[in-house]
């Protein structure tokens, strides 16, 4: 699987995306650039309807759908509600309909191992990313020791993505820098150390780093070179 | 032990549940005379309860509560941003990298270790989830405790005086900071883990056939 992988490039795909077919097409850049089998983004509305995209087969995604494998699905069943990251290994599939759904899964190529990161969003909105391959245990945990942070905040960044396609939603603002997020980002876009910012601005480099993750997120940013970009193209920054 | 409930699943646990409950009254309005709304049955709850937040408790060996604490992620509603605006220049704190941690709390008769193993609970969320960073507002008093417990928040902002003197206060995460929390908790890193598994998976659900196969 990739060790290196262009998240900037990844990002301004996100950026540029107009549609559901957009965000499809990117997953299938997610999957190419992180080296794995399969996405899926999927979305439960308050009205407790699900939509789903990504690259599944058809033949998959209409079989869960007829079977209503939502219902049995673990999971479904381990991550709604809930916020923190699933390994598909930590899920109960002991339930013999689990266990018939993860063998029909396994035969439409869903891979053997997933990840599947919870999101709540607004208003009870409530979306699922996830990634699924086929490898063994160690190489698994090696993958999502080095990426699960980044494919987190692509989780994240995709959900936001999705509500701004909803009808009676425009795009969120970018939330506000505060001043000492401003004062970082400056800093380091000048090309101040890490350590240089923190002392000019009488802080921790710990402090600081939640300075520059918060505004990274608020950013829509994976990296702080990409949030120093993005900053200066908003004009939120000045250098 | 360590438990890891949501909310939606206390019910499983309920004598633990309650006195987690009475025990916050217990020592957020009658020790430290906070603004807590408590009910008839002597149990404090907030509005941050109704979120379906995830608790870490220590139940003891009868089953009651020993000490406990509360987690939301900071890209929804959290106290910090909330109520506590003020003591971060009016700005929110959003990402889903940082976690608020809340309503950490002691029973009366918590015996020694419990503080450090509810301390070494939020580092094993931190290890699993990769969670970077807590932040969370607290009683100035808990400064020395934090410190003594080997995790020890930076603090960036302060209000009130004396007995009603509140910090924000930013946790990171770091192996180091695991390790040394553990050391000075007396609990090992398997034994943590076997908690964490047994709470949130991993460790009683029998690997399927199916799943284990390799590549």
């Amino acid at each position: 699987m990739a060790s290196r992988i262009n998240l900037d490039f990844i990002l301004e795909v996100l950026d540029a995306a107009t549609s559901v077919e957009d965000l499809r097409e990117l997953i299938k850049r997610i999957c190419d650039s992180f080296g794995v089998n399969h996405g899926m983004y999927h979305w439960v509305d308050s009205a407790g309807d699900h939509y789903y995209f990504g690259t599944y087969s058809d033949e998959w995604v209409t079989r869960y759908q007829e079977r209503a494998y939502v219902r049995v699905d673990p999971v479904i069943i381990g991550c709604h509600q809930r916020f923190h990251p699933v390994d598909w290994r930590r899920l109960d599939w002991s339930p013999k309909a689990a266990r018939e759904f993860l063998q029909d899964a396994l035969d439409h190529d869903v891979g053997n191992q997933g990840y599947s990161i919870p999101i709540r969003g607004p208003n009870g909105q409530f979306a699922l990313f996830t990634i699924s391959h086929t490898c063994d245990d160690a190489e698994w945990d090696k993958f999502t020791e080095r990426h699960s942070r980044d494919l987190i905040l692509l989780g994240h960044y995709m959900n936001r993505k999705v509500l701004e396609f909803e009808p009676d939603r425009g795009p969120d603002q970018v939330q506000p820098l505060s001043p000492r997020e401003i004062d970082a980002l400056t800093l380091l876009a000048m090309g101040y150390s890490r350590a240089q910012v923190a002392k000019t601005l009488s802080i921790s480099e710990h402090t600081l780093r939640v300075y520059i993750e918060s505004a990274r997120f608020k950013l829509g940013a994976i990296n702080t070179t990409h949030a120093i970009a993005r900053a200066i193209s908003l004009g939120l920054i000045l250098i | 032990m360590l438990r890891y409930v949501y909310a939606q699943d206390l019910a499983q646990f309920e004598p633990l549940a309650r006195s987690m409950f009475r025990d916050r009254a217990d020592q957020f309005k009658t020790r430290l005379g906070w603004d807590v709304q408590v009910d008839r049955n002597s149990e404090e709850r907030d509005s941050y309860d109704a979120l379906n937040p995830l608790y870490v408790i220590w139940e003891n060996a009868d089953g009651s509560h020993g000490g406990s604490m509360r987690f939301l992620p900071s890209t929804g509603p959290i106290m910090v941003n909330d109520v506590f605006a003020d003591l971060n220049d009016g700005k929110r704190i959003s990402s889903p990298l940082i976690w608020e941690c809340t309503r950490f709390c002691l029973s009366r008769g918590a015996q020694g270790g419990v503080a450090g193993a509810l301390t070494l609970g939020g580092l094993e969320l931190m290890r699993n989830f990769n969670i970077a960073h807590f932040a969370g507002v607290f009683d100035r008093r808990m400064v020395r405790i934090y410190r003594a417990l080997g995790f020890s928040p930076d603090i960036i902002g302060t209000k009130g005086s004396g007995r009603d003197r509140v910090c924000l206060g930013l946790w990171e995460y770091s192996r180091a900071a695991y390790d040394r929390v553990a050391k000075l908790a007396g609990i090992s890193a398997e034994q943590s883990t076997l908690w964490f598994d047994l709470s949130l998976g991993g460790a009683q659900a029998p690997v399927p056939q199916a799943m284990a196969l390799t590549a």
